[in-house]
């Protein structure tokens, strides 16, 4: 197969500068010389390529966006997108691995953390020396985080932690977890470390989904944590929703990366595949379908570039974040799903990187927020009226 | 160690050239160029001396505002500073060294690395002729190198085996897949290169002493042939791929 060239339909890169253009053609180089060639394999088995993490690290993708003094790129929000895109175009478990690191784990430690807790974990986890988690959700309490059970107790010496989280990217290999709890009926942040007693992180298995990656339970029973594991400046459960706000948009990016090759492999397959002495891409229906899925990439990469601009400028909304994640991840699903059927039975062999996509699709629609809770969100903000509280 | 490379921007490995409708250039529009992958190596070589000895790495380029581009992405390796011969006019191989070798006299570099060729023309000229308008012993091909004080051992690839050779420091060497593999540029590196500095000079013209007439495209591959369909077919397959394609 040709290499893939990205899908640029309205001259897209006009629009960049020449530092986020070679910062896409990076990662897309490296995406085409290290997931390309292994992810198909890993993914059958069930595995995260845990290899690729230092290289990804060498080449300054955790963090990218935070100041250089922790030994990060300090790149704008538009080049981190990027990034998001052409890893996302590898795989969804690769890239949701490099935004839990990035977004949810050195994110909340650098905007809520304390000086020494900065200095201690940031410059670890840009190199990942150390993995990062975060832990949020709950069994029973996932689009309604407010309610959840976890919670913190003080004592003179330590904070001892009773609770458990699921669905947890990274979980299992994580050194280090952001960890979300009540103490006194307030949600609070801690840093929990691997190995303090009391904290486990079994995997969850059976996924037909983000096989690539690594999901997990988070257990807390009578885990003490030291004092200085607090995180000193948050502000209740808006800390945890801001954090999911970073990692939403690079959601918002990264499926447009999926939903190219989708579209680039229907395309290539299209007009190879012969069906009634023609190749099936010069059948009305066939068309029909390619121009939908270009249209639907081409609206999504302008609007989510604005969202950048307006992101790099400290003026993007958090319902703006919502409406893009809600889009973007709905088209590039419903790509997947047309690229599926325009590659017939084909389209589910793990020969191509689309059943993959798809089913990492379903995932990620529900991650991060749910594409129901998405609705909501911008719902309550054109209306005035809240439908969920 | 001042180590200078030669860089060239080229049209894509997987670009689809048109000739313009002078005959004689491609048609620019709508193609990607990057970074002559030998000239890649020999910029990733240049770090490995740098990493090794302590120094620079200058990068030369010689073309229009486009070689910037190209200039960027060494700097984003790593290279310390860019200089841009900034003429986008037609040149044969000699007036190409010539303007090279014009820049880096002034550099005054104690290793100059450049590709064994660039994708684009394929002269392979860049590394003897420079060597002589400098009047620097040159080696080419070179697949792997070492550097001792003043002395310079490497190893050329040639028909069937490998020569080792040995010379004098300042040398023009040219580099062979092989030799090293070129590192991506990190997030960091290409937000650095930013501020890295891209010195951009006028160069007086030189008279090319080879002028190019035309060029014109391979030739289509002519269709292949289906010999039969079934176990029959083997006997006449194996005939042909014997007596016409001469491969077995």
């Amino acid at each position: 197969m040709s290499k893939f060239k990205g899908v640029d339909y309205y001259n897209f890169d006009s629009l960049l500068t020449e530092e986020e253009i070679l910062i896409r053609n990076t990662i897309r180089e490296f995406v085409d010389d290290n997931i390309l060639p292994i992810i198909e394999d890993y993914y059958m088995r069930g595995e995260f390529p845990a290899q690729l993490v230092p290289k990804m690290a060498e080449m300054g993708m955790f963090g990218a966006t935070l100041p250089a003094k922790y030994g990060c790129a300090e790149m704008n929000n538009v080049a981190y997108g990027l990034v998001m895109q052409e890893l996302e175009r590898g795989d969804s478990g690769v890239r949701s691995f490099a935004s839990v690191q990035s977004s949810l784990v050195m994110y909340p430690i650098y905007t809520f953390g304390s000086e020494a807790q900065k200095d201690y974990w940031l410059p670890k986890l840009a190199r990942a020396e150390k993995i990062g988690c975060f832990g949020l959700t709950e069994p029973d309490f996932g689009s309604n985080p407010g309610g959840m059970i976890t919670r913190a107790e003080e004592k003179s010496d330590c904070y001892v932690l009773n609770g458990a989280k699921m669905w947890i990217t990274n979980g299992t290999n994580a050194d280090v977890a952001v960890v979300w709890a009540k103490l006194n009926e307030k949600v609070h942040g801690f840093l929990v470390e691997k190995g303090t007693k009391g904290y486990s992180a079994p995997e969850m298995k059976g996924k037909h989904s983000l096989r690539a990656s690594i999901t997990s339970e988070l257990i807390f029973e009578d885990c003490e944590i030291p004092k200085e594991n607090i995180f000193p400046n948050t502000s209740g459960l808006r800390s945890p929703l801001m954090c999911l706000n970073q990692a939403r948009y690079g959601i918002a990016w990264g499926v447009i990366g999926s939903a190219m090759t989708s579209y680039d492999t229907a395309l290539n397959y299209s007009l190879s595949r012969v069906q009634f002495g023609k190749p099936i891409a010069g059948f009305q229906l066939t068309q029909e379908k390619l121009v939908h899925m270009l249209t639907e990439i081409t609206k999504m990469q302008f609007m989510t570039l604005q969202l950048g601009r307006l992101k790099d400028k400290d003026e993007s909304r958090f319902q703006q974040v919502s409406l893009a994640k809600r889009n973007n991840v709905a088209q590039a699903l419903e790509i997947g799903r047309i690229a599926r059927e325009i590659l017939g039975a084909n389209g589910i062999l793990s020969e191509y990187p689309i059943m993959r996509h798809t089913a990492n699709l379903e995932s990620v629609k529900t991650y991060e927020g749910t594409h129901e809770m998405h609705t909501l969100i911008v719902g309550e903000d054109v209306t005035g009226i809240a439908a969920f509280e | 160690m001042k180590i200078a490379v030669c860089v060239n921007h080229v049209p894509d490995t997987e670009a689809k050239v048109r000739i313009s409708s002078d005959g004689k250039t491609i048609d620019k529009a709508g193609i990607n160029f990057i970074l002559n992958p030998y000239d890649e190596i020999a910029v990733e070589q240049g770090l490995q001396l740098k990493e090794k000895f302590g120094g620079e790495v200058i990068v030369v380029s010689l073309g229009g505002d486009s070689n910037k581009e190209t200039l960027r992405k060494a700097l984003a390796m790593g290279a310390d500073k860019a200089v841009l011969l900034k003429d986008d006019s037609i040149r044969d191989s000699f007036a190409v060294a010539a303007a090279l070798a014009d820049a880096l006299k002034e550099i005054n570099p104690d290793v100059i690395l450049l590709g064994k060729q660039s994708i684009d023309y394929d002269n392979s000229q860049m590394v003897g002729l420079v060597g002589e308008l400098l009047n620097l012993p040159s080696v080419s091909v070179v697949v792997k190198l070492e550097i001792q004080d003043n002395k310079i051992i490497c190893e050329r690839e040639i028909e069937g085996g490998h020569e080792k050779v040995e010379s004098q420091l300042p040398i023009v060497l040219s580099v062979q897949k092989g030799l090293c593999e070129p590192r991506y540029p990190s997030l960091k590196g290409i937000m650095a290169a930013k501020s890295k500095p891209i010195e951009e000079k006028q160069i007086p013209a030189v008279n090319s002493k080879v002028e190019t007439i035309s060029l014109r495209m391979p030739q289509s591959k002519a269709a292949g042939k289906i010999v039969g369909t079934d176990s029959t077919a083997v006997k006449e397959l194996v005939r042909l791929l014997h007596e016409e394609a001469k491969v077995i």
